[in-house]
């Protein structure tokens, strides 16, 4: 196999990362702070990249649509809170299934009664649409470089903001013990709401990044929202740090394994039969990973104390 | 005593005579549909003896029924169709599968739990897309209906219909006998205070594992008979969305008192199939319903209409 080629994917695996863990930060902040398993975390993913398609159809600009769409994201976590998940705190994790389950089968079903079954298309922005020579013979799209340089400004951002600020303090001190900040007179229901809402719009990010290279669809976000959950649960749930690297562990044994799974076994193994195999094995590999770091480490690579 | 068991009967009762109801009533597309309640309860039931008994949330419940969905479908497109092989053979690749993946899933407590038993039937999941000799990511028809001993009694609707019911009660009248015995007392022991029932000296992995021995089985059953009724099987029996359909049904019914996970199976098909019928976007009005009973009917509908106190 050429050295660009497994560049080239690994880059690709970075940016499927990246992405994964704009997801899974959501994800697990909500899990770890407020003790809410919310499945309708993908439809999050799925209304971003929808208003996306949308603003920039009705204004004509890619990056004003961005911009609403990061907007809408935030309101649709507001609006989702406020009419459901408000209402799961405290309770079993079975009724959170149920609901947010429920959740998940009307925002599907939503965007399919006002969009239509037909998937949408994003333009990529003029400004990133050329590639970049990064080696000699190895060109590179500018807007998946942009998606990586944006994913991980996110993350360092993300770990200012929950590690040096007051609010990050206050959301750190939710999610060891939230009775205990709340006596401390700190309006946990406004700090929950804040941190749904915050958690929506990294979801909605994450979809309206990944608008332009793929087609916008009823669904798009049920499979990502299974990878998200695997992410927090080998990263360790509730914590940033473990979501990070098993993001990018899992982006990129995902998208290495699918391109090289193949190759590999054909060392060992008739062309044919490895070819075969390797198809049957890569999309497993992630799965086998998960099951495997839970074997040794039930509580995931990055537990957090409680 | 009857008093306390008036639901059940009623309910076992009412798909009973449903069946001949639909016939009456010169409405065969009923039949199909009470086929599917039927099916989907039994898998349903035997997750609520792991999830409402054991407290074990299993996300990948799905994979079960997939696999015995398959087993079948394999054997038919080699020309066996006995329900003598088929069953056995079904039965046994569940318990494999439960006993190898259960040992390994029952290391791990609670969300844990929930995404390593995902992680296992993702596994199943990738596994039959695979299998290009079966269809791959396409499906497989079956070959033809499962017979007992060279008899076709699977191949009209009724006779389907009365093998499933069977089951079902069967499964039923099995899962209640545990469920009461001292097995099953074990079994919500460790579910209330897992330490309390290591220091009287049971072993709780034991009992669980073959709890999810049994649920796996029964499951699998249910998916000989699917494989039956469809006349196909594909990857997507066993996608974690069936997976979340199955536990939604257990928890929309009640948990733990297994008449529950009846009612919420025919609840979850009977509205789908309704609501199905007024307009293709039907989820719209499902979903809010599910988050509606998730919201304010904390024993779901069995705890609804016996209007149980909350402990």
């Amino acid at each position: 196999m050429p050295l660009t080629l497994v560049l080239v994917q690994t880059l690709n695996g970075l940016q499927l990362g990246v992405l994964l863990f704009l997801v899974a930060a959501g994800l697990t902040l909500v899990f770890g702070v407020m003790d809410v398993i919310n499945l309708a975390h993908g439809v999050l993913y799925m209304a971003g990249a929808y208003c996306a398609a949308l603003f920039t159809m009705m204004t004509g600009s890619v990056w004003t649509g961005f911009a609403l769409a990061l907007v809408a994201s935030f309101a649709t976590g507001l609006v989702l809170e406020l009419l459901v998940v408000r209402h799961l705190y405290g309770r079993d994790h079975l009724a959170q299934v149920l609901a947010t389950f429920g959740v998940i089968l009307f925002m599907n079903e939503a965007v399919r009664l006002l969009f239509g079954a037909a998937p949408l298309s994003v333009p990529v922005p003029d400004a990133l649409s050329g590639a970049i020579v990064l080696m000699p013979g190895l060109l590179y799209p500018t807007y998946r470089l942009a998606i990586i340089g944006a994913g991980l400004a996110v993350a360092v951002l993300l770990y200012i903001l929950v590690n040096h600020t007051r609010i990050g303090m206050r959301v750190r001190a939710g999610a060891s013990n939230a009775p205990m900040v709340s006596a401390l007179g700190v309006d946990i229901g406004r700090l929950f709401t804040l941190v749904f809402a915050f958690g929506a719009a990294l979801a909605g990010l994450a979809g309206l990044l990944i608008a332009p290279l793929t087609s916008v669809e009823s669904g798009m976000g049920d499979n990502l929202l299974i990878l998200a959950f695997v992410v927090i649960v080998i990263g360790g749930v509730g914590s940033i740090r473990g979501a990070f690297i098993a993001a990018l562990l899992i982006g990129l044994i995902d998208t290495l394994g699918r391109s090289f799974a193949g190759d590999l076994l054909r060392l060992v193994m008739s062309p044919s039969a490895a070819s075969q195999a390797g198809r049957a094995i890569a999309p497993m590999l992630i799965y086998v990973l998960m099951a495997a770091v839970l074997f040794f480490r039930p509580s995931g690579l990055f537990p957090v104390r409680r | 005593m009857l008093r306390r068991n008036a639901l059940p009967i009623v309910l076992f009762a009412v798909l009973a005579v449903a069946p001949v109801a639909a016939v009456l009533l010169g409405e065969p597309h009923l039949l199909g549909v009470l086929t599917r309640v039927v099916i989907f309860a039994l898998a349903a039931l035997s997750l609520d003896l792991i999830l409402g008994q054991g407290g074990l949330v299993s996300f990948g419940h799905a994979a079960f029924m997939g696999l015995g969905a398959y087993t079948a479908a394999i054997l038919a497109s080699h020309g066996v169709h006995d329900a003598l092989v088929q069953l056995p053979a079904a039965l046994f690749v569940c318990t494999l599968f439960a006993l190898a993946t259960g040992a390994i899933c029952l290391r791990t407590e609670g969300v844990y739990f929930i995404m390593i038993t995902l992680a296992f039937a993702q596994m199943a999941y990738f596994f039959t897309t695979s299998l290009s000799a079966y269809g791959g990511d396409d499906g497989l028809s079956l070959a033809a209906r499962t017979t007992l001993l060279g008899a076709p009694i699977l191949d009209a609707a009724s006779g389907l219909y009365a093998v499933s019911f069977s089951l079902l009660l069967g499964a039923y009248l099995l899962t209640r006998t545990v469920a009461v015995s001292r097995f099953g007392r074990v079994l919500r022991g460790i579910r209330q205070n897992r330490t309390r029932m290591e220091a009287i000296g049971f072993a709780p992995v034991r009992f669980q594992l073959a709890a999810y021995v049994l649920a796996g089985c029964l499951a699998g059953l249910s998916g000989v008979l699917l494989a039956n009724q469809v006349g196909f099987v594909s990857p997507s029996l066993l996608s974690w969305q069936r997976s979340g359909e199955l536990i939604v049904m257990v928890v929309l019914g009640g948990l733990g008192s297994l008449h529950g996970a009846v009612m919420g199976a025919a609840l979850y098909i009977l509205l789908e199939d309704v609501l199905a019928e007024v307009s293709q976007h039907w989820r719209i009005v499902f979903g809010p319903l599910l988050v509606l009973v998730a919201l304010f009917a904390r024993q779901g509908i069995a705890g609804l209409i016996e209007r149980r106190r909350e402990p």
